[in-house]
């Protein structure tokens, strides 16, 4: 394990914020700091597909749905099944990581644009699924309450601060597990087939597997988050999983910088804070100044501008990794082999696929 | 028994013919070298033999094994090295990240930092460019490191496709010259080659392809000598 070596102040946060909410008693606060846990566990995830191996997929939280429904089901009422949240987490990324392999082993031979587009499809159609399996899920209405979850006999309740708490360790297994894969043979194999998948090939990667443990491992960080974010909630309903949440967890990416392992919770952190703390904070300040203003509603104006702001000023991201930073200066020293380089991604096969001889 | 035998092999690109039962032998310790226009089906001989393509027909053996139905990955492991078509050099990584790649189905590190070593010998370029990133490179220098990384794998039999195409007559020279040199050092090489009439000066054994059929077959020095090789391939 190089994570605590390698990079000793790496450690230092995860060591200063358990101890926020002895800090800050606004529960408020905890519980806003609590679901931008989940999503930079969505973005860790995220990160390993899109950022590591390069696969592009826009229905990721399709894996959010199913780990959130696994707990559902399991540790409910609904089947009378009550599974412990401990065992659940496990036992949900182990189902977020079939799913990952049996969503992901048909868009094997796709790349770029095509693979986007089926992985889109499949965002679509989970949460359709558990929409419409009425007599398991509950359909619309969702399935509530759930477990609440437990550690020694002390029930969590409805304090954000446990559910915190667990949030922080399971990002903190989560970078631990990302770190550790990206400097792995695995992940060398991800870059290698990132940068050239046939020439990836050529090197005796065995891509269909390399792929599929991208999806399979992607996935199951998605199962961790969904357990404990239906846990804390106490509800899942197929609403939470629209695909305005796939575009928030890649616009994360994008933001923090695809790739880059602390990158990504910048970004993610960043997004979450504008999201649910400064936009209704500012909505706030705007009432109490008799302003009739709802900032929140223009959300996806602001991510629009940000985006677009950032893919002018800094398309690697704040925190790229090398790269990207890389592949982006490249870009900017020989715009001929940055077009040759984007024909060769969205096209399909590359010139290696030609029938020369 | 040859290293590598092919026998009557068939290949398609959808309803594209390639191959038209292509057979060839190559013996242990040989150069043998595939020349023919473009189109011919060189390339696609290769990517059939390592398995990037599935040939529809016919058989391939590697080491008395039959590896036709094998995936590319596991015909690497066999000891089948394939610097390919194009190059296709990591641009964006390290020369030496390159290199590791190479290596990807090795696990001792030490053979792999004796083996890097061998490669530094042998393109003296890379060792200087080992921080650099391999899209920096010349077109020379990354051929050198196409062949490098192929080598990294430590192959039986190194396959090469079109090595010198695009560079100098004067780094041509270079590049064969360290073609013979693998060899010399007990790498089964084929070869694939335009420029005929240089890849037949240094290889033992030649065959010459036409849309996707083996034409001639022969000593590498009868067909520089051939009447009709000369006229068709070597200019006259």
């Amino acid at each position: 394990m190089k994570f605590g070596r390698e990079r000793p102040f790496a450690v230092l946060p995860f060591l200063v914020l358990p101890l926020v909410p002895l800090l800050d008693r606004n529960n408020s606060h905890i519980d806003f700091l609590t679901n931008a846990g989940a999503f930079i566990l969505l973005a860790l995830g995220l990160n390993i597909v899109v950022g590591f191996a390069g696969l592009l997929d826009l229905g990721y939280a399709a894996f959010f749905a199913i780990g959130s429904y696994s707990y559902a089901m399991l540790a409910s009422q609904q089947f009378g099944i009550h599974i412990p949240f401990w065992v659940m987490l496990f036992v949900a990324s182990v189902i977020a990581a079939i799913f990952g392999i049996l969503l992901g082993a048909p868009t094997l031979r796709l790349r770029g644009d095509y693979l986007a587009i089926v992985t889109l499809g499949f965002g679509e159609i989970v949460p359709q699924t558990f929409l419409n399996l009425t007599q398991y899920t509950n359909g619309p209405n969702g399935i509530s309450p759930l477990d609440s979850p437990s550690l020694f006999g002390h029930s969590f309740g409805f304090s954000a601060t446990p559910y915190y708490e667990v949030m922080l360790a399971l990002i903190a297994l989560a970078v631990l597990l990302a770190t550790n894969l990206q400097s792995s043979r695995l992940g060398r194999a991800w870059m290698a087939i990132r940068e050239d998948e046939l020439a990836a090939r050529h090197m005796g990667i065995n891509t269909t597997t390399a792929k599929l443990a991208a999806f399979a491992l992607g996935a199951s960080f998605s199962g961790l988050a969904g357990v404990a974010y239906a846990a804390k909630l106490s509800l899942v309903s197929p609403d939470q999983f629209q695909f305005n949440v796939s575009v928030l967890v890649l616009s994360m990416l994008v933001l923090g910088g695809m790739g880059n392992i602390w990158g990504v919770i910048v970004g993610s952190f960043t997004l979450s804070f504008i999201n649910g703390f400064l936009l209704p904070q500012s909505t706030n300040l705007a009432h109490s100044m008799h302003l009739n203003l709802d900032f929140t509603n223009y959300r996806f104006m602001l991510y629009g501008v940000i985006l677009v702001a950032m893919m002018l000023f800094r398309p690697e991201g704040l925190i790229p990794s090398k790269q990207r930073r890389a592949e982006f200066r490249e870009a900017k020293l020989d715009p001929a082999l940055a077009a040759e380089e984007q024909g060769e991604y969205t096209l399909g096969p590359g010139p290696g696929a030609g029938t020369g001889g | 028994m040859g290293l590598l035998e092919v026998e009557n092999l068939d290949a398609q690109y959808g309803r594209i013919k390639a191959l038209d039962g292509v057979s060839l032998s190559v013996d242990e310790g040989e150069i043998v070298t595939l020349v023919g226009a473009n189109g011919a089906g060189k390339t696609t001989t290769l990517r059939a033999i390592s398995g990037l393509l599935k040939a529809a027909r016919g058989s391939v053996r590697f080491a008395g094994r039959e590896i036709s139905r094998l995936s590319p990955d596991r015909i690497v492991r066999l000891g089948v090295g394939h610097s390919p078509e194009g190059r296709r050099v990591f641009a964006r990584m390290s020369v030496r990240d390159n290199l590791e790649l190479g290596a990807y189905t090795r696990r001792s590190r030490s053979e792999i930092a004796a083996d890097m070593e061998e490669v530094f010998v042998t393109f003296p370029r890379l060792r200087e460019r080992a921080e650099q990133r391999a899209g920096t490179l010349s077109g020379g220098e990354q051929q050198m490191l196409a062949m490098g990384r192929a080598l990294m794998s430590r192959p039986k039999l190194l396959m090469l496709d079109e090595p010198s195409l695009g560079l100098s007559p004067l780094l041509v020279e270079t590049i064969f010259g360290v073609i013979r040199q693998i060899n010399a050092r007990g790498t089964t090489i084929l070869l694939i080659e335009q420029n005929a009439r240089q890849a037949l000066s240094i290889a033992d054994r030649g065959y010459v392809l036409e849309v996707g059929r083996v034409v001639f077959a022969d000593k590498a020095a009868v067909l520089l000598a051939s009447e009709a090789v000369r006229t068709a391939y070597l200019g006259g």
